[in-house]
């Protein structure tokens, strides 16, 4: 498993209350399990109250910066379009971006103030081609009887990128992290959401 | 051996219980926090108490120190401040169980009132100070200063920082080890521990032999480490920033100090022998630079390209050492075109319609740190100074004497619970005793909100969730002789107007208290049960579009643009918009439309 000698970047971007903490935390057990060393950056500063979230999540043999220099974004994963679209100068030319199809107006917008980007997707498409994927994490999740799920959806969608990882490793970690009444809504989450790229 | 992936103020934590800590006392501030609430719920080794303020928390730490067993403080930069008084001194008496004091620096002002470098403290206070870069290192050097402190009879600093206390890293897992020194006090040791001048003049030659004791201990000290590599250029850096220029330049050859002061001379003169050329890499101020430079040794660079404000980041590191040579990414979206997302009291917060009603009242309003401070935001903008935890009530008292009885009615300071107990006392005590007329208003949600909701002393529970003592914000404000005391009902727009009106008014000191105003996060205090209705929607045969709801920025009021009109014909260009989601059913903004367009929704 540790052929990898370059340090993956992956950033991940939301809102307060979308689970991109927990996102990040799976990603975090998973990749730890498999014998890397991990740096994960969480800046929250007072999400609870609405504002963006991101982390910094990076993995390979030795990390040192917990943070991702500008530019050099492996894979964006996103959990509002938005939110998507602010770090999008972050991605590398190659780098990949899996966004979920979710819109949550900040207040400049709800207040008539300011318009809501229309063309997230286009725009991504139009700089990363074939790289960019949209989920319907939302969408999925209700299908499953919970909206809280969509995160985990997202994970398992993502999951698709590390061929050389077996989805029982999510599963464990996913196991790891949820209360036991959670894990088979989550499970199911994960396998859908592996099955929609 | 087990790894765990740990947020650094756990790994902080963690290291403080591996080294037998057995006393723990903070006052919450990020990016600390989370290392008493990881004392408190996983570690019921170590008894651990939220202090009301930094200094009661240094205090209680030392007295345990004193008393012969390990002990740590934790705390926010700005809150160093507050605890210095008994820093600079401890720093003459020293210990007996080790003493590590945590201070988490901000830089760039995530959620701070500003961005000092906590490394001056050092210097000036003549301590020793460690400075973890990740997980791991937080727990290694959280050990390692519980030694320094016993061995060298000292208080240690440990600082942190944003990056460090926020970041997770995979951390191996030690047994806890019981310390050797057995507790006890001894009367006998009073001239340690008594600092009057006879004994601060033999303390205070102690202090700089230690000082020098410990440079040599720097020399050699396992977590100063030198690393060869290519010898074109050598970087002196430590913590995080050591952590963001290996990033970029893996190449080159580094010192990274573990221990910031005192600074080991000789292993950087060895340093400086083996590489052409110094770049020394540090966050904030020029710390070690002015040091480096004071010894002689010549510098390519240093802050002449390393920004001295802010956060460094790889990115900032390597633009700052490759000048033209970096490339910057391609910008595909302009993000300053973006709407942003800035955080927003909660809807139904208390914090809301009282801010509205002092804007209504158009008070000069001395504010304070906190929830809170949000109101200060467009369109609310209802507080008018922020400075330190309580400041707010001197200020409010001081701008009275300075303007006298034509202000009446017009100004008053306003904080919070937590805040209140922190530093709001003593001015309260002072607007008394010096006659004067300011009023006060204590924001009573029954918890530290913005932090992340610590207990103190109003809460009625201790850190470890025992119930407590609870305080009485009017029992204590008699105590201090306020004779004019009120409570509010802040959901109460016109009555809470009223009262503050009549208070702001009164030529004597004044007291007002919000009741049962919790929190909104708050679940033990359930703060929805005293709302009527579930939520509240716009009935749009009535909503004239007049926009005054959306004046209080409630995150569950949106605006809905479209031509139209009211059932009885007045002409609109929108409407309001209730997110029934979000709405918990205040009734704020209902007592704020005109013409009575909001009206209760059932679930
Ligand atoms: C000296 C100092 N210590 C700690 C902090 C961090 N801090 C900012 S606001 C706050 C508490 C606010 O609680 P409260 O006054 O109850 O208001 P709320 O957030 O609940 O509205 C704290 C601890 C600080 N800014 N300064
Ligand atoms: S956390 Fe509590 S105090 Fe802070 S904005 Fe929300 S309701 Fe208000
Ligand atoms: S009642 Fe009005 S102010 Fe209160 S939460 Fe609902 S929409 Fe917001």
């Amino acid at each position: 498993m540790k052929n990898n000698e370059k340090t993956t970047n992956i950033f991940l971007s939301g809102v307060g209350g979308q689970g991109a903490i927990l996102a990040s935390n799976i990603l975090g057990e998973v990749f730890l399990k498999a014998g890397y060393d991990v740096k994960k950056a969480e800046v929250h500063g007072m999400a609870q109250r609405g504002g963006d979230v991101t982390t910094h999540f990076r993995f390979g043999k030795k990390v040192y910066s917990p943070l991702i220099k500008y530019g050099d974004v492996d894979f964006l994963l996103s959990f509002e379009l938005l939110e998507a679209m602010r770090y999008i100068n972050w991605v590398k030319p190659e780098g990949k971006i899996i966004i979920n199809k979710q819109q949550i107006y900040p207040p400049a917008v709800n207040l008539g103030l300011m318009k809501y980007p229309e063309d997230v997707e286009k725009t991504f498409k139009k700089f990363f081609k074939d790289n960019v994927w949209v989920v319907d994490g939302q969408g999925i999740a209700r299908s499953l009887g919970n909206l809280q799920a969509a995160n985990v959806v997202l994970v398992g969608a993502f999951s698709n990128f590390f061929p050389e990882l077996k989805p029982e490793q999510f599963i464990d970690a996913i196991k790891g992290l949820l209360a036991p009444k959670l894990h088979d809504l989550n499970i199911k989450a994960f396998y859908e959401g592996r099955k929609a790229l | 051996m087990k790894k765990e992936i740990m947020q650094g103020n756990a790994a902080i934590a963690r290291g403080a219980w591996e080294a037998g800590v057995k006393v723990a006392a903070a006052y919450p501030g990020t990016p600390s926090s989370e290392i008493l609430r990881e004392f408190a719920e996983n570690y019921p080794d170590i008894y651990a108490e939220w202090a009301p303020n930094e200094k009661v928390a240094l205090e209680v730490a030392s007295g345990a120190a004193i008393a012969g067993v390990r002990a740590m403080a934790s705390m926010k930069h700005v809150g160093l401040n507050v605890a210095a008084d008994p820093l600079m001194t401890l720093a003459y008496t020293g210990i007996k169980g080790g003493l590590v004091i945590v201070v988490a620096d901000d830089p760039n002002v995530h959620s701070s009132q500003n961005e000092q470098d906590s490394r001056n403290w050092t210097r000036f206070g003549k301590v020793p100070m460690l400075e973890p870069g990740d997980g791991q290192e937080c727990k290694d050097f959280t050990k390692i200063a519980y030694e320094i402190s016993e061995q060298f009879d000292t208080p240690v600093l440990l600082r942190s920082e944003t990056r460090v206390s926020h970041s997770d890293s995979p951390v191996v897992l030690e047994d806890r080890v019981e310390p050797k020194i057995v507790p006890g006090l001894d009367p006998k040791e009073a001239p340690k521990y008594v600092m009057v001048p006879m004994n601060v003049r033999v303390r205070r030659k102690f202090v700089e032999e230690r000082m020098k004791k410990l440079e040599e201990y720097a020399n050699t000290f396992k977590y100063n480490i030198m690393e060869i590599n290519d010898t074109s250029v050598g970087v002196i850096s430590s913590g995080v920033s050591y952590m963001y220029t290996k990033e970029v330049f893996p190449e080159w050859s580094y010192l990274k100090l573990g221990m910031v002061w005192p600074l080991p001379k000789k292993l950087i003169t060895e340093f400086a022998k083996k590489v052409k050329k110094i770049v020394i890499v540090e966050e904030l101020d020029p710390f070690f630079e002015t040091e480096i430079k004071a010894m002689g040794i010549k510098i390519w660079h240093g802050k002449d390209v390393i920004p001295n404000m802010y956060e460094l980041s790889p990115e900032i590191i390597e633009k700052a050492l490759k000048g033209k040579k970096y490339k910057e990414p391609k910008i595909r979206v302009k993000p300053e075109d973006l709407p942003r997302r800035p955080p927003n009291l909660c809807a139904g917060c208390s914090h809301r319609p009282l801010f509205y009603a002092l804007k209504k009242l158009g008070a000069f309003v001395f504010g304070d740190i906190g929830c809170y401070t949000l109101a200060t935001a467009p369109p609310l903008q209802a507080i008018h100074t922020t400075i330190c935890m309580g400041a707010g009530v001197g200020q409010a008292h001081g701008a009275m004497k300075a303007l006298g009885k034509e202000w009446l009615g017009k100004v008053v300071a306003v904080l919070g619970d937590s805040t209140f107990l922190h530093g709001g006392v003593t001015p309260l005590m002072d607007i008394v005793y010096n006659k004067g007329n300011a009023t006060t208003i204590i924001l009573d949600n029954m918890i530290t909100g913005m932090t992340g909701h610590q207990e103190h002393p109003g809460t009625g529970f201790t850190a470890r969730q025992e119930p407590t003592h609870m305080i009485d914000y009017a029992e204590l404000g008699k105590a201090l002789g306020v004779k004019s005391i009120r409570h509010v009902d802040p959901y109460n727009i016109k009555e809470t107007m009223d009262i503050i009106k009549e208070e702001m008014n009164k030529d004597e000191p004044s007291l007002i208290i919000c009741k049962d105003s919790p929190c909104m996060l708050l679940r033990r205090a359930k703060p929805l049960e005293r709302f009527k209705y579930p939520f509240y929607f716009v009935d749009n045969d009535k909503c004239r579009g007049c926009k005054m709801c959306l004046e209080i920025n409630c995150p569950a009021i949106s605006w809905k643009e479209g031509e139209g009109q009211t059932k009885d014909g007045h002409k609109r260009k929108g409407t309001a918009y209730i997110n029934k989601d979000q709405c918990v059913g205040c009734e704020v903004c209902v007592q704020i439309c005109k013409f009575e367009a909001i009206v209760p929704g059932t679930k």
